[in-house]
C-alpha cells in the first residue's frame, strides 16, 4: 500500500460534494455569527456565507464551475421555496386585500425610483453604458433581471450579479434604516424590503416576522412583474433612449 | 395522517413551480416559472376547506427559514466578476446602494402615508 496525500487531496477539491459541504458549512458559520452578535447586519448569514465561500474559492483556486456542481442541489431548491412562499402570503391575505391601493401605489413609486436612480446615478458617475443598462433592471428578482438586461441592451451576467448585491443589501440594511426611519408597520417594512431587494431581502424579512416575510414576498412578486412592464417603456425614454 | 407531509409537501411545492412555468411559457409572460408557481399555490390554498395544515404549509414552514441559505450558490457567482466590480467600484457600488435606499424609502413613504391616511379618514 502506498500513501497518496496529494492525490487524495485532489480528489476531495473535485469532488462535488465539496460546493456542497463549503455552502452549508460557510450558512452555519454566517449563524453562529448572526446569533453571538444579536443579529448584527454585518453579520447578515447570507453575506457571511457568500464571503466566506469566495474567499475559499479563491484561496483553494476551485473555479466556480467546479463549486456550483455541488452547490446547485441547493440553488434547485430555490424555485420550489419561492413558491412557499404563497404559506405566509395565505396566511396575510386579508389584510393585504384591506391594504390592496397604499400597497399598489408604493410598489410603483418604488419600482420606478429604483431603476430611474440606478440609471441616473451610475451613469453621473461614469459608468460604461453596459454597466448603466445592466443597473436597469436590478431590484426585480435575479431571473427577471437578466431577461430584462437584454432587452434593455444590458449584460445578463453582469445584471444577475448587481441583482444580488442588491439583495445583499437588503438583507444587511433593509431592516436597521426602515427602525432609524420610524417605519414600525409589519406590513410596510415587508412591502418595502420585497420591492426594493427581492428575494434576499425577503429572505432576511422573514427573520423579523411573518407577517413582515409575507409582505416583502408580495412586494417581491409584484415588483417582478412591475419593472418586466415598466423597463420597455423607460427603454423609450431619453433615460435609455 | 400522512407520515411523509415534508416530502408530498415538496411534491405540491414543485408541481406548482412546474404548472408556473408552463403557464408563463405558453403564454409568454414576463415573470419567472416560481413566481406564477407562488400564485398557483396561493389559488390552491385559498379554495382548501380542510381545517389541517396542507403538506405545502408543513414544508414552507421548515423551508423558509433558511431561505438565506439557497442563495449563496448564486451569490458566490460574484467570484467571476470581482475585477469588473473592482475597476468600476464607484459607479457599481453607488448604482446598487443608492437605487436600493429611494427605492425603498419611496415604498415605504407611499404605502405608509396612504395607509396612515385611511386610518384618519
Amino acid at each position: 500500500m502506498t500513501l497518496d496525500p496529494a492525490g487524495a487531496w485532489q480528489a476531495v477539491l473535485g469532488s462535488p460534494l465539496l460546493g456542497l459541504a463549503l455552502t452549508l458549512a460557510a450558512y452555519e458559520l454566517g449563524r453562529a455569527l448572526s446569533r453571538r452578535t444579536g443579529g448584527h447586519p454585518l453579520a447578515t448569514p447570507v453575506l457571511v456565507a457568500v464571503v466566506v465561500t469566495v474567499a475559499t474559492l479563491l484561496l483553494l483556486d476551485v473555479p466556480y464551475a467546479d463549486y456550483l456542481e455541488g452547490a446547485q442541489v441547493v440553488s434547485l431548491l430555490l424555485g420550489p421555496a419561492t413558491v412557499a412562499l404563497a404559506v405566509p402570503l395565505h396566511r396575510e391575505l386579508p389584510r393585504v386585500r384591506a391594504a390592496a391601493l397604499p400597497l399598489l401605489a408604493g410598489l410603483v413609486a418604488g419600482s420606478l425610483a429604483a431603476a430611474t436612480t440606478g440609471i441616473v446615478l451610475t451613469r453621473v458617475l461614469g459608468g460604461s453604458e453596459e454597466l448603466v443598462r445592466s443597473m436597469a433592471p436590478k431590484a426585480a428578482t435575479t431571473p427577471v433581471a437578466i431577461a430584462l438586461a437584454e432587452t434593455v441592451g444590458g449584460v445578463p451576467a453582469l445584471a444577475a450579479v448587481l441583482a444580488i448585491l442588491t439583495g445583499i443589501v437588503g438583507a444587511m440594511a433593509g431592516p436597521s434604516l426602515l427602525t432609524l426611519l420610524r417605519v414600525h408597520d409589519e406590513r410596510v417594512r415587508g412591502f418595502a424590503i420585497g420591492v426594493a431587494s427581492h428575494g434576499i431581502g425577503t429572505a432576511r424579512a422573514l427573520q423579523e416576522s411573518a407577517t413582515v416575510g409575507a409582505f416583502s414576498g408580495l412586494g417581491m412578486a409584484l415588483n417582478a412583474l412591475t419593472t418586466a412592464l415598466a423597463l420597455p417603456l423607460l427603454a423609450l425614454t431619453p433615460l435609455l433612449g | 395522517m400522512d407520515r411523509a407531509p415534508v416530502l408530498r409537501g415538496l411534491l405540491v411545492l414543485c408541481a406548482c413551480q412546474l404548472v408556473g412555468e408552463l403557464v408563463v411559457r405558453t403564454l409568454g409572460l414576463p415573470v419567472p416559472g416560481p413566481v406564477a408557481g407562488m400564485l398557483v399555490l396561493l389559488v390552491l390554498l385559498s379554495a382548501r376547506r380542510s381545517e389541517r395544515p396542507s403538506s405545502a404549509e408543513v414544508v414552507a414552514d421548515r423551508l423558509l427559514p433558511h431561505l438565506q441559505l439557497l442563495f449563496v450558490p448564486a451569490g458566490t457567482g460574484l467570484v467571476q466578476y470581482l475585477s469588473l466590480l473592482g475597476s468600476s467600484a464607484l459607479p457599481v457600488v453607488a448604482g446598487v446602494v443608492g437605487a436600493w435606499t429611494v427605492g425603498l424609502l419611496a415604498t415605504a413613504f407611499v404605502t405608509g402615508g396612504l395607509l396612515r391616511r385611511g386610518r384618519r379618514a
